[in-house]
């Protein structure tokens, strides 16, 4: 920056550069990129989980080749369930973990470049307010489950390997313990759920969550919960009824119609036909289309707080 | 064309008016410094120019409205709102990264030669980097785009004397070409007297003055008055007279150089002596 320096390459006058064509997609692209440059806690969170869980399965190692060999006297569907449950408790944690994180992300994503006013030198490039919201709401729906799916199916590989190697050792058929646990089917079950629950069915709580992000001057958490509980509890008050409530509540829980947690162990997995033919989640995405929409607009009127 | 062109430019806050409908002209090449008191208008007026707040009335910058063309009119318009407004989060080269990866104007080899001639750290954090280095990253980024229009909103606020000449003389040597139009507010008037071509002053939401620096220079001298000729010169009418060192300086508005010359001696005024002489003059004529 120094006038003196003036003779160094790079600071010729600037001869016109003849401006690349860019995709329209590089905007998008890149605007990705920075939301995962920004929050690190995407992969690392789910990362670190997937970390405690594979040093604390350590521990049960020893004693895994009882366990495994009880439940060969089981009935099929009762060992399959004993089997299973460390590889269950690990999807439940990392997904619980992607939840968590995908919530304060939601939250801070629209409302955290306003406070620390990074939003000026956002806006000075030309990336627009549609392709910025769009951009975080694809972490949300397309990122951050295909990282807690990934990193799932990682930490189950790795148990799995550690069990085969126990169980081996302990000369136990590892074939019988792979058949038992049927991990091709336990895994299309996983991206099942992962796509009809974390996807879909929570679309209208994120797109809620950006929205408030995107609106609120301080507290965004409080801006979310409060007025949805403050429905419910004038329904109740008001109508004696809790339709909105009893909404919130499915909506939390996965939906009784969602393939979930469970329901994706079960042979006739093809609920998922079931699913998409739901109303609730019809509406759920239509809700979600309109709250990213409004909070894109309300991006472009935003100024730092 | 012009490369900023407002007619009716109108922006209130509730009851406030922030813009009273100023007409406005910056013609491509220029570098005009937008000087006003606090809440005169100038950052609502630089926020409509780039698209940032809705407005009334018409404004067309490179010919297009702002309001509605933001995304496409940043690929030639550039700003710095101010010092501390670049992400604190982020890595200096995940900065030059990013910028490089949306803007199609973005020249990264030049952007990486400004940045070698200071001490930032390609790694570093910005929180990590001081104030003045990161005004240094930020011109760095923004002289690298090959933008037409360039808007400063108190770009050195809060720097060093060191880092607010670099930042004007790195302005003027490797960036302005004459082709380009920068639009510059500051509050530390004299330091960009030499690098502006037009000079404007706002006030309550209005443009008070407006004039290039040749008729600047032109128009209005100083002069610091022999006391026995005071009452000569006060005859002549001057603007504005204020006191320094015991000696009474008046500043004078198209005058007759040599009749000033036999009062004492005669310069040029600072901007800001002018501007304090019209706002002073500005809000007499407010209070009458």
């Amino acid at each position: 920056m120094n006038p003196e320096a003036n003779a160094m390459p790079g600071s010729q006058p600037s001869a016109a550069i003849s401006p690349k064509v860019v995709p329209g997609t590089r905007p998008f692209y890149w605007s990705v990129r920075r939301e995962l440059m920004e929050y690190r806690s995407i992969y690392l969170a789910p990362l670190a989980i997937a970390g405690v869980i594979v040093l604390g399965f350590v521990f049960v190692l020893e004693g895994l080749p009882h366990t495994v060999h009880s439940a060969m006297t089981m009935d099929p569907q009762h060992q399959r369930d004993a089997l299973l449950h460390p590889f269950e408790v690990a999807a439940g944690l990392i997904m619980m973990a992607s939840f968590i994180v995908s919530i304060f992300y939601a939250l801070d994503c629209l409302y955290g470049e306003r406070r620390e006013r990074s939003i000026l030198f956002w806006k000075s490039l030309p990336v627009s307010d549609l392709t910025a919201v769009l951009a975080k709401a694809s972490v949300l729906l397309v990122v951050l489950p295909a990282i807690a799916f990934a990193i799932t199916l990682l930490t189950e590989t790795i148990i799995l390997l550690m069990s085969s190697a126990v169980l081996g050792a302990s000369g136990l058929s590892v074939a019988q313990f792979w058949a038992g646990l049927m991990p091709i089917e336990n895994m299309t079950g996983l991206a099942c759920h992962v796509v009809t629950v974390h996807i879909l069915w929570y679309a209208p709580l994120y797109a809620w969550l950006m929205l408030v992000s995107a609106w609120s001057r301080r507290a965004p958490f409080l801006w979310a919960v409060l007025p949805p509980f403050a429905v419910a509890v004038f329904e109740k008050i008001a109508f004696h009824t809790g339709y909105f409530a009893g909404l919130l509540t499915e909506r939390f829980t996965g939906g009784k119609d969602a393939v979930t947690g469970s329901g994706m162990l079960d042979p006739d997995m093809m609920t998922a036909s079931h699913f998409v033919t739901t109303p609730g989640l019809w509406f759920g995405l239509f809700l979600a289309a309109a709250f990213l929409l409004a909070a894109a607009r309300l991006r472009r009127y935003r100024g730092p707080i | 064309m012009a490369c900023i062109e407002a007619r009716g430019l109108r922006k209130a806050f509730g009851g406030t008016v922030a813009l009273d409908s100023i007409d406005l002209r910056v013609e491509e090449g220029r570098i005009l410094g937008l000087i006003g008191p606090n809440g005169a208008g100038k950052t609502t007026a630089l926020n409509a120019i780039l698209g940032l707040t809705p407005y009334q009335g018409e404004l067309r910058v490179l010919g297009r409205n702002p309001w509605v063309e933001r995304e496409r009119l940043m690929q030639d318009v550039c700003f710095i709102a101010d010092v501390a407004v670049l992400p604190r989060w982020a890595r200096v080269s995940q900065m030059v990264d990013y910028v490089a990866g949306v803007h199609p104007r973005f020249d990264r080899a030049k952007a990486e030669g400004f940045l070698a001639k200071t001490t930032i750290q390609p790694q570093s954090r910005i929180r990590e980097l001081s104030k003045g280095m990161v005004a240094q990253l930020h011109l760095a980024l923004v002289m690298a785009i090959d933008a037409r229009l360039l808007v400063l909103d108190e770009p050195t606020l809060g720097l060093d004397i060191l880092y607010r000449k670099q930042f004007y003389d790195s302005l003027l040597n490797d960036y302005f070409d004459g082709n380009r139009t920068i639009v510059v507010t500051t509050h530390q008037v004299d330091e960009i007297q030499h690098v502006l071509t037009d000079l404007m002053f706002m006030d309550r939401g209005r443009i008070v003055f407006n004039c290039t620096m040749e008729e600047f220079e032109l128009r209005y001298a100083e002069v610091m008055v022999r006391p026995e000729q005071l009452a000569a010169a006060r005859a002549l009418k001057p603007m504005h007279e204020r006191q320094a060192l015991g000696r009474s300086i008046l500043l004078f508005d198209k005058a007759d150089r040599q009749q000033l010359a036999a009062l004492g001696e005669v310069r040029t005024p600072s901007i800001a002596d002018l501007f304090v002489a019209a706002m002073g003059n500005q809000q007499q004529g407010a209070a009458r």
